[in-house]
């Protein structure tokens, strides 16, 4: 880590392959809709997402409207119910928060910041965006199918998934299976894009270490998704041949309804071994582009580089291999053989380390820093505090003794909403904030923005932090009604009204950001092309938005690392990372 | 500025909520007070970083917040300083970590002087086995689950004859002797899990799990299915009463062996006619019903519901509530029935009545019922012909005006609230569904259009 040099090139060693020819399409069709700009796709990817989202948002509603007031409203019973818990949770971690961190930011982030011009393979890219569509559209179809959609819970786990006693056991069932498989066929070719395009695509200069930490966590997410998903799809498969062709992969011999089954000799456990050997890397696939985002929006934000970039990128690394070895924390009580708990809590906690260590550096980034209180500040300030909370919980789930009285109770879900819905969806609309100016060319509205933060903010906080207190109680979670028990206190009905009606206020605050992304669209204030003093590549574009090949004539050359806010001597708080060690006013040093 | 001093706030928030609010696990019932204390120990481990980051981070915001002409420190990093916190945090981790897994040594050991009982779970209800005189379990099978064998007993099998087999949710407990509970699933996946016992366990279907625990005070416990299983999840409760021994060793001996379960015959129809006669009154002399003498029809239902329920009203878990005006007039006359052979030998008289269709009485709309009686339908059958399985009676062509009064009851708790219904409850829960007066004519309305 040499402060001094002369020669230019020791700052900017040469790009990896050399640049090539983009296809121009010449019409409005082959622009914005069969599109091969992978900011394009980013758009498409993140409106489709939020689309199907605001569907996941209802249904969190209507759930939330029974817990709050049993048995007040005729259109909810236990078998919708229970389909709104499981379509709820699926669209929100797959086919909202896994398609807007990947397809939507990545697709958009990934080429910016690393400097090419396109994702490496254009057209694959577009066949990804709408394999995607086509598995949330067969996603909506199980709506209207005849048993509507599975109720079988987000985990789908068998004999229960595909067993007449389950809501949607028919037709729901198999739509959620096949979509699923779309999706991961969709997912792979836009991930082989992503990491390809990290790994061979980075412009002259732009080492692995000096890549933005938001480039750092959507690539490593991409490869644990990359490894994790064909689990997910072979179970898929598996099940989706045990129900048609009565196969027995997961069926033993059962007698459901007083009817014998059918199946002999398959394995329950070996669908949950699988599920979560998906299902725990999942977790960081969600959470490490929001690690690496907010690291970025700190950063810029309070003036001040990330603190220990090199201990972040070892963390992400860490994190993401660690993250293929705990995944039986999920099945303490699922009935495995229970000496594996000591193997899977001791890999549980070892992970705790490297994430708490990214939470210090993000609050030392702050420590000493200049804060600037915008808006995706405050949003990275939120998502701070709420992965403390969420994070601090897994510690309780995580450790096998501490996790059995708590299993499959109202803790875990208050648990993994703060941890892995709240903390990334604010990381997502503080990241909305920060780039929307690039995306459309204008700001944000702030009052709106901060009114969208406030109420997202503690709202939601107000929704979990209570919530595990009733877990703690023991009651058990995806209870349509939880009447007639002796331990549990009257008032504990209070919690689950407050509840509801803080969760009616959070979402319907949602509306508000949908009309502000509108309205500022056409009446946000001009932002010029970098609103916020940023360093990294995307906010030195010749235009804004960024014209298909992102940098106009020639890529931009990097000479330094993405942080490199108020450094000493420079007369501006902050040096782009193409701005060669020479141009940087008043320079008296610089880091490489 | 406005910022820090929420932090501030939510964390005291969080802290004094956590201290002074009333929601806080069960007072605990079993020998696993180790797990609250890895509790207790998380939660200072984990609320102390929890406070300490959030102030440090308040404290931030507030000191470093932008000035004009102010700048940000440069640096990188600062190794001394990110080595300490990973040491810390490691130490912090392992003092959780290493209790932890010592109490989950014990939790996967079992002592050796254990008691064995059996929880077998099925869409939605609980069952028990005690391995008899013989201390040895009888082997089983999903092949040979059927009504009459409900646990899937291997009739061939000697050891299984004595096993002592309870066909209720409630389970009999003694105190302070550890129990080892073997837990097996007929359907999908369940879970055994008493709030105050702390340990849990899942039932898989194929597999024979197992959990520990020893119950250390006496009382009634709730037992609750904690891993989803379907459209009745919610109502899968049972519930577990933990008594000195003696009072235990009664409760077990009231219950049948495998052998004598099997052996069971039916009831003598002839010797039933002559008892029938005083059902007849009332409820007809084809056992067909009469709304007017508020008496439903009898005939086609299930014997073993009959039976139940005959056996409910001589125990007081039926007919015994004071606004349960006709339950009060029929519990004398299932007293008339002196011993359980009477009741067997009436209920196979009732068998030999013609089965015809309850006059129609109600006026809901039956359209308006078709969706609710989904979920009625998961236990009694889409076409409502009632099934042993799931417990639940048969509805139709049934008197739809008492199924009207007895829906009515079961929401206000006149009807399965008793302490000795253990079915009850579970049709309470699922009547509650039903919002208002309309919501039940009507459902009852559509059960009248199944034939």
């Amino acid at each position: 880590m040499s402060y001094v040099a002369h020669d230019e090139s020791a700052f900017a060693p040469p790009a990896e392959v050399e640049e090539v020819e983009l296809y121009h399409p010449k019409t409005w069709v082959g622009k914005y809709v069969w599109s091969q700009d992978a900011k394009v796709i980013a758009v498409q990817y993140a409106m489709t997402a939020m689309g199907i989202g605001l569907v996941a948002l209802v249904l969190s509603w209507l759930m939330r409207l029974q817990l709050g007031y049993p048995n007040s409203f005729s259109f909810i019973n236990p078998s919708n119910y229970l389909q709104f818990v499981t379509m709820h949770g699926m669209i929100m971690v797959i086919y909202l928060l896994t398609a807007l961190f990947l397809g939507g930011f990545g697709n958009y982030l990934i080429p910016l910041m690393v400097g090419a011009r396109d994702m490496v393979f254009p057209y694959v890219n577009m066949v990804s965006y709408w394999v995607y569509l086509f598995a949330v559209l067969l996603l909506v179809a199980s709506f209207f199918v005849t048993g509507g959609p599975t109720g079988a819970g987000w985990t789908l786990y068998p004999p229960q998934a595909i067993s007449q006693g389950t809501p949607g056991s028919s037709w729901g069932i198999i739509l959620m299976l096949v979509s699923l498989a779309f999706f991961i066929v969709g997912f792979t070719m836009g991930g082989l894009n992503y990491v390809v395009t990290v790994l061979q695509a980075r412009t002259r200069g732009m080492t692995m270490m000096r890549l933005p930490l938001t480039v750092w966590g959507i690539f490593m997410a991409t490869v644990l998704a990359l490894l994790a998903f064909p689990a997910l799809f072979v179970s898929a498969i598996m099940m989706t041949l045990d129900l048609t062709l009565g196969t027995s992969f997961f069926m033993p011999a059962i007698v459901s309804m007083g009817q014998q089954g059918g199946h002999s000799g398959g394995n329950p456990l070996l669908f949950q071994h699988l599920f979560w050997f998906f299902g725990h890397p999942e977790v960081y696939i969600v959470a490490l582009p929001a690690f690496g985002i907010v690291s970025d929006l700190l950063s810029v934000h309070a003036r001040k580089n990330i603190f220990g970039y090199r201990m972040m990128v070892w963390a992400i690394l860490a994190i993401g291999a660690l993250s293929f070895i705990v995944w039986a924390h999920h099945m303490y009580v699922s009935g495995m053989n229970p000496y594996f708990g000591f193997f899977f809590a001791t890999t549980t906690l070892i992970i705790a380390v490297p994430t708490a260590i990214k939470v210090y550096n993000w609050v030392l980034t702050l420590w000493r820093g200049n804060i600037h209180l915008t808006v995706p500040m405050l949003f990275a300030i939120g998502f701070i505090f709420t992965f403390i909370n969420g994070g601090l919980t897994g510690l309780f789930l995580g450790n096998a003794t501490v996790s059995v009285p708590l299993s499959d109770t109202m803790f875990v879900v208050a648990h993994f909403h703060m941890v892995m819905a709240i903390a990334p969806i604010l990381v997502v609309f503080g990241a909305i904030y920060h780039w929307y100016p690039k995306i459309t060319g204008r700001m944000l509205n702030d009052t709106l923005g901060k009114f969208h933060f406030w109420v997202t903010f503690v709202g939601s906080y107000g929704i979990y932090y209570p919530m595990h207190y009733l877990g703690m109680m023991g009651v058990p979670r995806r209870y349509y009604a939880i009447g007639g028990t002796d331990f549990i206190p009257a008032s504990a009905h209070f919690v689950n009204e407050w509840i509801t009606i803080a969760a009616l206020i959070v979402g319907a605050v949602q509306m508000v950001f949908l009309y502000n992304l509108i309205w500022s669209y056409f009446n946000g204030k001009p932002s010029g092309s970098n609103p916020w003093n940023a360093t990294t590549l995307e906010w030195q574009t010749p235009d804004t938005p960024p014209k298909h090949g992102n940098f106009g004539a020639t890529l931009p050359v990097v000479y330094r690392w993405a942080y490199d806010y108020s450094v000493p001597g420079a007369v501006d708080d902050f040096i782009p990372q193409n701005v060669p060690p020479r141009e940087v006013t008043g320079r008296n040093s610089s880091k490489t | 500025m406005v910022v820090a001093i929420v932090l501030v706030l939510l964390v005291v928030g969080s802290v004094l909520f956590h201290f002074l609010s009333p929601w806080y696990f069960t007072p605990i019932a079993s020998n696993w007070s180790a797990m609250d204390h890895t509790i207790s120990l998380t939660f200072w481990v984990t609320g102390s970083v929890f406070v300490a980051i959030n102030l440090f981070m308040a404290y931030c915001v507030i000191r470093y917040r932008y000035r004009k002409g102010k700048r940000a420190q440069y640096e990188p990093e600062n190794k001394k300083l990110e080595w300490w916190l990973t040491g810390l945090t490691t130490v912090g981790v392992a003092a959780m970590l290493a209790p932890g897994l010592f109490v989950w040594a014990n939790f996967v050991e079992v002592p050796k002087d254990a008691g064995v009982f059996e929880a077998v779970g099925k869409q939605w209800s609980w069952g028990f086995r005690f391995p008899g005189k013989d201390g040895v379990m009888g082997t089983v099978d999903a092949k040979y689950v059927s009504d009459k064998n409900p646990f899937g007993m291997n009739p061939d099998d000697p050891n299984g004859q004595d096993d002592v087999l309870v066909s209720s949710p409630e389970l009999h407990l003694p105190l302070g002797k550890p129990v080892k509970a073997l837990l097996r699933s007929i359907d999908v996946l369940h879970d055994f899990a008493v709030p105050q016992f702390r340990a849990k366990m899942d039932l898989v279907p194929g597999l024979v799990t197992y959990i520990w625990f020893t119950p250390t005070r006496t009382g009634k416990f709730d037992l609750l299915c904690n891993e989803l299983c379907g459209t009745g999840h919610f109502v899968m409760r049972g519930s577990v009463v933990v008594e000195e021994d003696a009072a235990f060793q009664a409760w077990l001996s009231g219950h049948p062996t495998f052998a004598q379960t099997s052996a069971q015959v039916s009831g003598d129809a002839a010797a039933g006619k002559a008892l029938f006669a005083v059902c007849a009154a009332c409820h007809g002399l084809q056992a067909e019903g009469n709304p007017a003498m508020n008496a439903p029809k009898l005939s086609g239902q299930g014997d073993w519901y009959l039976k139940r329920q005959l056996k409910s009203f001589k125990n007081g878990a039926r007919g015994s509530h004071e606004k349960d005006v006709f339950g009060k007039m029929m519990a004398p006359m299932a007293a008339t029935l002196t011993d359980d052979a009477a009741i067997d030998n009436v209920i196979a008289y009732i068998k030999t009545l013609p089965d015809n269709p309850a006059l129609i009485t109600t006026k809901g709309i039956a359209t308006n019922g078709q969706k609710p009686y989904v979920t009625c339908g998961t236990c009694h059958g889409a076409d409502g012909r009632g099934m042993q399985a799931t417990n639940a009676p048969r509805l139709k062509g049934m008197s739809d005006w008492y199924m009207v009064t007895q829906l009515k009851n079961f929401k206000q708790g006149i009807r399965g609230a008793h302490p000795k219904d253990l079915y009850g409850p579970q049709m309470a829960l699922m009547a509650d569904i039903l919002g208002d007066d309309q919501a039940t004519h009507d459902v009852v309305a559509y059960i009248n259009t199944l034939r």
